[in-house]
């Protein structure tokens, strides 16, 4: 990649998790300002949907302590693309759940949700290419950018390469560090037979979050599903190591020379 | 303004790679004799240039960092780094690197990385354990394939990875960290 434009970094814990911002070509003062109030945005998404905060918005909604319409606008956006993705994923994708605790929790989209809005926040301030990982999770603008896709089964090993130029997310589900967090919403068990990880590459981070959520969820029926949405590919690592893509996946999928 | 800062930075990448060579050695189930001299025989294990990429068509890619749970064991700070006298919008500098041997129970591993323009293009051990037939054999096996791993790495150009969530804690050993490292 070019070093010669400059290049704006920075890493922020947020969310239980670390965001990598890459901002290239970022010589205006009012990019570097955008930066800032993006991080800044990050902690207030924080602040306002975190399950783990008893006294962020989503937990008092959660206790009824507060009406939805005494919630800040992020809130009801959120829960409703919640509901949307709910619709649109036959309920595979769902921010509610059964069971003690919390019954509302839409941190599945949020972070995929937060870490585009950031992303605006800096294209906004004329920076035309930006790169942001949340978690694992990727928004990016402008490029070319290359995003390694970890293999699942082998920890410091990439299973594929993604080249973006241009508006493009790319989102990765799997049973994390600490074990499955994706439950089978009709069985709250892990999924049957799901992949070692499915990563999903459309326009949208909030979508492809979702995409890769349901997906994993879904186990075995997952790549005909995806198979069938527009503007949507995917590819995944299976348990036994061996991987399915979408068919139009190879478009995305970086050419390594020397 | 901060000079000092990517040099700290990159020292931390080559903590990690050293913790890397260490799950290398630990994955054998073998058990060696502890080499007790500290800084005892060492191999010199050649440097692995970056020019070759032995990427075809084929996606997989191997890389460095450090795999999860790797060990970690000792090997804060750094030794010590040279640093060619690039010039301040020239062309990018290059920085050499060399890790805190760390002790592992096989031996102390050292590692040495070079970096230029945020990127890393060469590594090596320049300590590894030997002694015993045993200690000899994974050196002469997981230090290269280390060697070449992290070169390889750089040979793909990612910019960042996506995978399966990770927590802050998790982070640190993961590539996107090593990444973020290499570049700032």
């Amino acid at each position: 990649m070019s070093d010669n434009p400059p290049r704006l970094r920075h890493v922020e814990h947020c969310m239980g998790t670390v965001f990598s911002f890459d901002v290239r070509g970022a010589r205006d003062p009012r990019v570097r300002a955008a930066l800032d109030e993006a991080v800044a945005g990050l902690h207030e998404v924080d602040a306002v949907f975190s399950t783990f905060r008893a006294d962020s918005e989503i937990s008092r909604l959660g206790r009824c302590e507060l009406a939805l319409a005494e919630c800040s606008p992020e809130v009801r956006e959120v829960l409703g693309l919640c509901e949307d993705a709910e619709r649109r994923t036959d309920g595979w994708f769902t921010a509610r759940y059964e069971g003690p605790g919390s019954a509302l929790d839409p941190t599945g989209l949020v972070k995929g949700w937060a870490v585009e809005r950031a992303v605006r926040t800096i294209t906004a301030a004329g920076a035309g290419k930006v790169c942001l990982n949340g978690g694992g999770d990727v928004q990016l603008t402008g490029g070319p950018w290359r995003v390694g896709i970890a293999d699942p089964l082998r920890p410091g090993g990439l299973a594929t390469v993604v080249e973006a130029d241009g508006e493009l997310a790319v989102a990765t589900s799997g049973p994390a560090e600490r074990g499955c967090h994706i439950l089978d919403p009709r069985t709250g068990a892990p999924p049957a037979e799901g992949a070692a990880s499915l990563t999903v590459v459309c326009a949208s981070l909030t979508e492809a979050d979702t995409w890769a959520t349901a997906g994993y969820a879904m186990g075995g029926r997952a790549r005909e599903w995806l198979e069938a949405l527009p503007d949507v590919e995917a590819f995944a690592v299976a348990a036994d190591g061996t991987t399915w893509h979408t068919t139009g996946f190879g478009r995305f999928v970086a050419k390594l020379s020397a | 303004m901060k000079k000092k800062h990517p040099l700290r930075r990159i020292l931390l990448s080559s903590v990690t790679t050293v913790s890397g060579v260490v799950l290398l050695l630990a994955l054998k189930p073998t058990t060696a004799p502890f080499t007790s001299q500290a800084g005892g025989p060492a191999q010199q294990v050649p440097p692995v240039s970056a020019a070759p990429s032995p990427a075809g068509p084929d996606p997989s890619v191997p890389v460095a960092s450090d795999p999860a749970g790797g060990g970690g064991s000792g090997g804060s700070g750094g030794s010590g780094g040279t640093r060619d006298p690039g010039k301040q919008g020239g062309a990018p500098a290059r920085k050499t690197v060399t890790g805190d041997a760390a002790q592992t129970s096989y031996g102390p591993v050292q590692v040495k990385i070079t970096v230029e323009g945020g990127r890393i293009v060469s590594a090596a051990a320049v300590q590894a354990p030997a002694g015993t037939p045993t200690s000899d054999q994974l050196t002469a096996t997981a230090v290269p394939e280390l060697n070449q791993a992290a070169v390889t790495a750089q040979s793909a150009q990612i910019d960042t990875v996506s995978g399966a969530s990770f927590t802050s804690e998790g982070y640190r050993k993961s590539l996107q960290s090593a990444l973020d490292k290499a570049g700032a």
